[in-house]
C-alpha cells in the first residue's frame, strides 16, 4: 500500500501555529525528513514554535533557502523527503532541479506539502496551487478584508489582520478540543475550484470579508467575498498525499493540525465454512468477507472503530451494499450470498471520512454459474416424466414381445 | 448404377485387355499374381486405378492447402481460429469436463463468457481426438501442428466424401470427378487451407457426410443408413451453426418428394429416423439445447415430420380402402384439418412465446437488405456482404458453367438422389448469393453437379471415340454434341465427321479442366494462403516485406502489462488479443451482447474527457487500435469506425452518424467533420502520426491508407498516453491515466 500520511492541526490559544502533514512510510514510520525551503533564514527564526514543534515530533527538517543550487527532491528516481514545506511565496523560481513539475510529481508520488502564501505570492506558488484545485485571487494587491471582524491593530482603517473562526467542523482534522478562539490571520484568499473535490477549506472567512486591495477605493464588487473566500484550505489527494494551503505566511506561528491516517490489511474472503480464499465464486454462494482498518494515533496503530463502514460486491454498480459489523478490535466482517448472476465482480470498500486518509479496497473476483453436475437432478415435479419415460419403454417391450411372438 | 456402367464397360474392354496386362505385372508381383488367378480383370484394373486417383486426390487436396506454411509458417489464422485454438489447448490442458463448464472471464469483461455453453464444440473436440491420437501413438506433436492440420485433413476427407456421394448420385466415374473437382475448389479452399482453424473446416466434411448419409439411407431405406446420416447430422450440429441449412433443406426435400409424388417406404424410414435421432443428439449439445423444438427455424422439419405422418396414415387408409372416392374425400378433409392444425399450433406456439421468432441472421439470409437495416453488427462483417459476381467467378471458375450443364443432365434422369442434388445446388446457390461466406456452402454441391456433368460429357465423347453404338444415350451428350447423336441414331455410323467432333470436344473439355486446375492453384497460392495476421507486401525492389506488427503488439502485451490488465479495442482483435496476449478484453468476436458493443462503439466515437468515463467506467487499462496510415494497410481501425458509430448510435442515440460525416462523406483531412478530427479513435489513429513523412514527395502526416493529408496533425492526449506503437505502426497501443490524484 501507498504511504500514508498524517497531517495534522492543533490550535492553542490566541496567536496561530499552524503545523504541518507529514509523511511516512508504513514499513518504516519513523523515517520523516521534511525539506524546508525558506525565502529568507530568518523565517527560521521568527517561525521557529513551529519548526520545534515538528521536530520535537520526530521529523528531521532541512532547511534550504529558496536559490540553494543544491535542492533536489529525488535522486536516481528515489525521493529524498517525505514532505516539503514551501515558505518562500516571493520566489518566481527554485534553485537546483526544484521546479513546478518536480513538486507535481511528488505530490503525485503520495508526499506531503505544505505551502504558504502572502501578500508577494509569486506566479509559480500561484500555479502550484492552481494545480491542485486553489486559486489565490488573482489580483496581487489583493487581501483579504475584513471590517466586520478585525484583530485591532495600530493603524486606524487597517483591517488586514483578521479575525476568523469559521473553521470545518470536524474533529478527526482539528482535534477535539474545542477551538474557542478565533485565528488571526493576515494575507491573502483564495478560492476553490468547484471542479475539484477532493480539495476542503479548513479556514474560510467570515461573511463579511472581502478580498481586495486595501490601499485603493474599491471600484467593482471584489471577486471573492464572504465565506466563500477560504484561508486555509488542505487537499487530500487520491494516493493520500496531502497538500496545505495557507494564504499567510504569518500564520505558521502556533497551531496544530491533527488528521489521522488509517490503513486496512488482512482483506480475506472465503465462502461460510470454509477457510481458504477461492479464486472464484458460485452463484448463489453464500460467502463472508473480512478486512481489518487501523487507525494511526501517533505512535501506534489503533483499532479504527465505526458502523458506517460498507462492503460492496460490485460488477459496473453494486449488487449487494451491505454495512459491515466490527468486533471493536479492528476486524470488521460482512457475510452475504452472492446475487444470481455471473460475471467478474469486485469487492469494494470505499471509505472515505472527512480528515481520514481514504480507504479505497477493490479486489476482483470473477462469478461462474452452475457446472453442469451442480443442478439438483431428482427433482419431484419430474418424476411424472421418468414414470412416463419408462413406462413407454416397458410398453414398447411388452408390445414388440407380444407382436413378435403371438400368431 | 456402378453395375451397370461396369457393365458398360466391360464390354469394350475385351480389346484393351491385352495391352494392360503387361502394367501390372511390371507394377507389382501380386497385382499381376491375382490379375492371373482371377478372371475380372477390367474389373479389377478399374478398382485399382480408382483407388489411386482416390488416394492421389486425397494426398492432393492436403497438399494444395499447405501453401500457407510454406509461405508464412505453422501458425493460427485470421480472427475466430485464435479462440478456437485457445479452447483447444484448453480442453487439452483441463480435460472435457472442464471445457465443458468453462465460463471465462478474461473475456467481455466485466460480464464474463460461459464458453461450454456459447459454442460449437465439435472441432475442438475433433483436434483433441486428433491430438490424444498421436500422443498414444507416441508421436510428439504440439497441439497447434493439429490445429492448423485439422482443415486439411478434413478436406481431404471431404473428396472421399464426395467420391461416394457422386457415386451414389450418378455413377463412380461422376464420384471421381467431383472429389478431384472439391479437392481443389477455391470456393472450399478459401476456408480450410492450414491454418484456417474455424469450425467450416470440418463442417463442411460433416455436412456432406450427412447428405451422403441420408440420399444413402433414401435410396435403400435403410434403417442404419438413416441412424448413421443422424450421427452424421450430429457431427454438424457440434461444428457449426450451419446446421440449420441441413434442417431445412432435408424437410424441404421430403415436402418436394410429397408434392411430386415420389413418397416411398424409404423416404418416410430416412426421414423419420434421421429428424427423431438426429434432433435428440443434437440436443445434447448446450449451445443448441432446446431450439429444435422452441426455435422458428427448426419448425419446418417439424411441420414436415407430421405431415410424413399423415400422409403415411392415409397410404393405410387407401390401402385399407377401397373405394376411391370415399378417399378422395378423406384426402381432402385429412390434409386440411392437418394443415390448419399446424397452422394454429405454430400461431399459438409463436405468440405464447414458446416457440421463438426466426433470428437476424435467418432473416438477413431470406432478405439480403435486413441486416443492413434493422443490425449492423452483422452488416458490419465482410463476409456478410452481398456476393460479387466476380467473386463467383474467382471461386468456382469452370464449375460456373458446367453447373447448369450438370443441372440439365439431373433433370435428365431424374431419381430421388439427383432430385436432392438440384435442392441442394439451387438452394445453397441462392445463399451464396447472398453471403459471401455461404459460397462454402454452395461448394460441395457445385462440385457435385458440375461432375456429374462433366463425367457423362466424357463418357459419352469417348463411347463415341471407341464406336461403339449408342442406344438410347441421345440425352447424355452436351447440347453440342446432342445433335450429332441424334442424327447418328438414324444415320448410323456413317459420318466420320462426328468423331473429329467429338475429339476436339474432349480435347476442349480437358483444356478447360486443365485451366480449371491452374486457376485453382494460383488463387489458392495467392488470395487464400494468407494468414492475415501476418501481412505481406512487396518491396520498392521487388522483395517481399512481412510486417509482423499484430504478433509483435499481443507478445508486448503479454510481456509488458500486468496480468490483470484490461485492453479495450475494436471487437475485432478481441480473440486475438485474448489467445495471444493473454489478456482480458471488454469485447470480443463473439458478438453475443451488442450493448457492450455499442459501449465501445461509443467510447471510440466520443470526445476523450467522454470516453474516460466510459473506460473508467469499464476499468479499461489499455486501448489498442489498429491503424495502417503508414503501410497503406486498408483494413484499419479508421475504415472500420463508421460501423462503430453506427453500432454505437444504435444503442446510445447521442453519437450521430451526421456528426462525422461532411456532406455524407467520410473523410479525415482537413475538410473532415470536427467530431471526427477530436473523436477519441481519430486522435489514437494519429497522435503524433503528423510528425512522420511517410511517402517520399507528400507532406508530413500523409495517410497511405486513405492517400490523403491528415487534418488534425497535432493531436494532443490527455487522459491517455501512449504505450506502445509496433514498428510499421500497425497497432498501437495506450495506457489509460488513472485520475489525477489532486482533482
Amino acid at each position: 500500500m501507498a504511504n500514508f500520511s498524517i497531517a495534522t492541526v492543533f490550535v492553542a490559544s490566541f496567536s496561530l501555529l499552524l503545523s504541518l502533514s507529514h509523511s511516512f512510510s508504513i514499513e518504516n514510520p519513523t523515517d520523516r525528513r521534511i525539506l524546508v525551503i525558506l525565502d529568507d533564514l530568518a523565517l527560521k527564526s521568527s517561525h521557529s514554535i513551529f519548526f520545534n514543534s515538528l521536530q520535537a515530533r520526530g521529523f528531521e527538517l532541512d532547511f534550504k533557502l529558496s536559490d540553494d543550487p543544491k535542492i533536489a527532491l529525488q535522486r536516481y528516481g528515489q525521493h529524498l523527503y517525505d514532505g516539503l514545506i514551501l515558505f518562500a511565496p516571493a520566489t518566481e523560481r527554485f534553485g537546483g532541479s526544484l521546479d513546478l513539475a518536480a513538486i507535481l510529481d511528488f505530490v503525485d508520488s503520495g508526499k506531503d506539502l505544505i505551502v504558504a502564501a502572502d501578500e508577494n505570492a509569486s506566479d509559480l506558488i500561484r500555479s502550484i496551487a492552481a494545480e491542485c484545485g486553489v486559486d489565490f485571487d488573482e489580483d496581487p494587491s489583493a487581501v483579504v478584508i475584513d471590517h466586520g471582524s478585525y484583530a485591532v491593530s495600530e493603524t486606524e482603517g487597517d483591517h488586514t489582520l483578521i479575525a476568523a473562526d469559521d473553521f470545518i467542523r470536524s474533529d478527526v482534522l482539528l482535534g477535539s478540543a474545542k477551538i474557542e478562539a478565533p485565528v488571526l490571520f493576515k494575507g491573502i484568499g483564495h478560492s476553490l475550484n468547484p471542479s475539484n473535490s477532493l480539495v476542503l477549506k479548513v479556514l474560510s472567512a467570515s461573511p463579511s470579508a472581502c478580498s481586495a486591495n486595501p490601499k485603493s477605493k474599491l471600484s467593482t464588487p471584489p471577486s471573492l467575498s464572504g465565506s466563500s473566500i477560504s484561508l486555509v484550505s488542505v487537499v487530500q489527494a487520491r494516493n493520500n498525499a496531502r497538500v496545505l494551503f495557507s494564504g499567510s505566511l504569518d500564520l505558521f506561528s502556533n497551531k496544530f493540525f491533527k488528521s489521522p491516517v488509517q490503513k486496512a490489511v488482512n482483506v480475506k474472503h472465503h465462502r461460510v465454512g470454509e477457510t481458504d480464499e477461492p479464486s472464484i465464486y458460485r452463484i448463489n454462494d453464500d460467502l463472508e468477507y473480512l478486512v481489518e482498518i487501523y487507525e494511526w494515533s501517533g505512535s501506534s496503530w489503533e483499532p479504527y472503530v465505526a458502523d458506517d463502514v460498507q462492503l460492496q460486491f460490485y460488477m459496473m454498480s453494486p449488487y449487494v451494499l451491505k454495512t459491515m459489523s466490527t468486533d471493536k478490535k479492528g476486524l470488521y466482517h460482512a457475510s452475504f450470498k452472492v446475487p444470481d448472476v455471473y460475471g467478474v465482480f469486485q469487492f469494494k470498500v470505499e471509505y472515505q471520512r472527512l480528515g481520514y486518509t481514504s480507504l479505497s479496497l477493490a479486489k476482483q473476483i470473477p462469478v461462474r454459474p452452475f457446472r453442469h453436475n451442480e443442478y439438483e437432478r431428482f427433482i419431484p415435479t419430474a418424476f411424472p416424466y421418468y414414470g412416463a419415460s419408462f413406462s413407454t419403454m416397458a410398453g414398447f417391450f411388452i408390445f414388440s414381445f407380444v407382436y413378435l411372438y403371438s400368431k | 448404377m456402378v453395375a451397370k456402367a461396369d457393365a458398360v464397360k466391360a464390354g469394350t474392354k475385351s480389346s484393351h485387355s491385352p495391352a494392360s496386362n503387361s502394367k501390372p505385372d511390371l507394377s507389382s508381383i501380386s497385382s499381376s499374381f491375382s490379375l492371373k488367378t482371377l478372371k475380372l480383370k477390367t474389373k479389377q484394373q478399374e478398382l485399382l486405378i480408382r483407388v489411386t486417383i482416390l488416394c492421389l486426390v486425397y494426398i492432393l487436396a492436403f497438399v494444395t492447402r499447405l501453401f500457407s506454411v510454406l509461405r508464412y509458417e505453422s501458425m493460427i489464422h485470421e480472427f475466430d481460429p485464435y479462440f478456437n485454438y485457445r479452447t483447444t489447448l484448453y480442453l487439452t490442458e483441463k480435460g472435457f469436463y472442464e471445457f465443458w463448464n468453462w465460463f471465462d472471464s478474461e473475456s467481455w469483461y466485466p460480464l464474463g463468457r460461459i464458453i461450454g455453453g456459447t459454442l460449437y464444440p465439435g472441432l475442438m473436440v475433433t483436434a483433441a481426438i486428433i491430438y490424444w491420437t498421436l500422443k498414444f501413438l507416441r508421436f510428439a506433436v504440439h497441439i497447434r501442428e493439429v490445429c492448423v492440420l485439422t482443415a486439411p485433413f478434413f478436406a481431404s476427407n471431404t473428396t472421399i466424401v464426395a467420391y461416394l456421394f457422386g457415386k451414389e448420385v450418378w455413377d463412380s466415374g461422376a464420384g471421381l470427378v467431383a472429389a478431384a473437382l472439391i479437392a481443389i475448389c477455391p470456393g472450399y479452399i478459401s476456408r480450410s487451407v492450414a491454418g484456417s482453424y474455424d469450425n467450416e473446416g470440418v463442417a463442411i466434411f460433416a455436412l456432406l457426410l450427412t447428405f451422403y448419409l441420408f440420399v444413402k439411407a433414401v435410396n435403400t431405406g435403410s434403417l442404419a443408413w438413416a441412424l448413421a446420416s443422424a450421427f452424421g447430422y450430429f457431427y454438424m450440429v457440434s461444428a457449426w451453426g450451419g446446421y440449420v441449412f441441413i434442417i431445412n433443406l432435408i424437410p424441404l426435400y421430403v415436402l418436394v418428394l410429397l408434392i411430386t409424388g415420389r413418397y416411398s417406404m424409404r423416404l418416410y424410414v430416412a426421414y423419420n429416423c434421421m429428424y427423431i435421432v438426429g434432433m435428440l443428439l443434437a440436443m445434447q449439445i448446450r449451445f443448441v439445447g432446446f431450439q429444435h423444438v422452441q426455435s422458428g427455424e427448426h419448425m419446418a422439419a417439424m411441420g414436415v415430420f407430421f405431415l410424413i405422418q399423415v400422409f403415411y396414415f392415409l397410404v393405410w387408409i387407401k390401402h385399407m380402402l377401397n373405394d376411391t372416392k370415399l378417399f378422395q374425400a378423406l384426402l381432402r378433409i385429412g390434409v386440411t384439418s392437418a394443415v390448419s392444425v399446424g397452422a394454429i399450433a405454430l400461431g399459438v406456439g409463436t405468440a405464447s412465446g414458446y416457440i421463438s421468432p426466426w433470428t437476424g441472421r435467418f432473416y438477413s439470409l431470406l432478405d439480403p437488405t435486413y441486416a443492413k437495416d434493422h443490425i449492423p453488427i452483422i452488416a458490419s462483417v465482410s463476409e456478410h456482404q452481398p456476393t460479387a459476381w466476380s467473386s463467383f467467378m474467382f471461386d468456382f471458375h469452370i464449375l460456373l458453367f458446367l453447373f447448369p450443364a450438370g443441372l440439365y443432365f439431373c433433370f435428365k434422369r431424374l431419381s430421388d438422389a439427383t432430385i436432392f442434388i438440384v435442392m441442394y445446388g439451387l438452394t445453397s446457390m441462392y445463399f451464396a448469393g447472398v453471403m459471401v461466406r455461404l459460397i462454402l456452402v454452395a461448394t460441395p454441391a457445385v462440385c457435385l453437379i458440375s461432375a456429374i456433368a462433366v463425367s457423362a460429357t466424357i463418357k459419352n465423347l469417348t463411347q463415341l471415340l471407341r464406336g461403339k453404338t449408342t442406344q438410347t444415350m441421345s440425352g447424355k451428350g452436351t447440347s453440342g454434341t446432342r445433335g450429332f447423336s441424334k442424327q447418328q441414331g438414324s444415320v448410323d455410323q456413317s459420318i466420320p465427321f462426328l468423331k473429329d467432333g467429338a475429339r476436339v470436344l474432349l480435347l476442349g473439355a480437358f483444356y478447360l479442366l486443365s485451366r480449371y486446375v491452374i486457376h485453382c492453384t494460383w488463387v489458392t497460392s495467392e488470395a487464400y494462403s494468407s494468414p492475415s495476421i501476418v501481412l505481406a507486401a512487396r518491396g520498392a525492389h521487388g522483395q517481399r516485406v512481412i510486417f509482423d506488427d499484430y504478433r509483435e503488439a499481443y507478445f508486448w502485451l503479454r510481456q509488458n502489462t500486468p496480468s490483470d490488465a484490461k485492453i479495450m479495442s475494436w471487437w475485432d482483435y478481441g480473440y486475438q488479443i485474448t489467445a495471444m496476449g493473454n489478456r482480458t478484453v471488454i469485447v470480443d468476436n463473439n458478438t453475443w451482447n451488442n450493448t457492450h458493443i455499442a459501449t465501445v462503439g461509443r467510447a471510440m466515437s466520443s470526445y476523450e474527457d467522454e470516453a474516460y468515463e466510459i473506460m473508467r467506467s469499464l476499468d479499461v487499462d489499455y486501448v489498442l487500435v489498429v491503424f495502417g496510415g503508414v503501410t497503406g494497410y486498408s483494413s484499419d481501425d479508421i475504415n472500420k469506425f463508421l460501423w462503430m458509430v453506427r453500432i454505437g448510435g444504435g444503442v446510445f442515440p447521442v453519437i450521430k452518424e451526421p456528426d462525422y460525416l461532411v456532406n455524407g462523406e467520410y473523410r479525415v483531412d482537413k475538410g473532415a467533420a470536427p467530431k471526427m478530427l477530436n473523436c477519441l479513435m481519430y486522435k489514437l489513429c494519429y497522435y503524433r502520426f503528423g510528425e512522420l513523412t511517410t511517402e517520399y514527395g507528400k507532406p508530413p502526416g500523409y495517410d497511405r491508407a486513405r492517400g490523403v493529408e491528415i487534418g488534425n496533425k497535432d493531436v494532443k492526449l490527455e487522459y491517455l498516453e501512449e504505450a506502445f506503437t509496433t514498428s510499421n505502426w500497425i497497432v498501437r497501443i495506450y495506457k489509460v491515466k488513472p485520475p489525477t490524484s489532486r482533482w
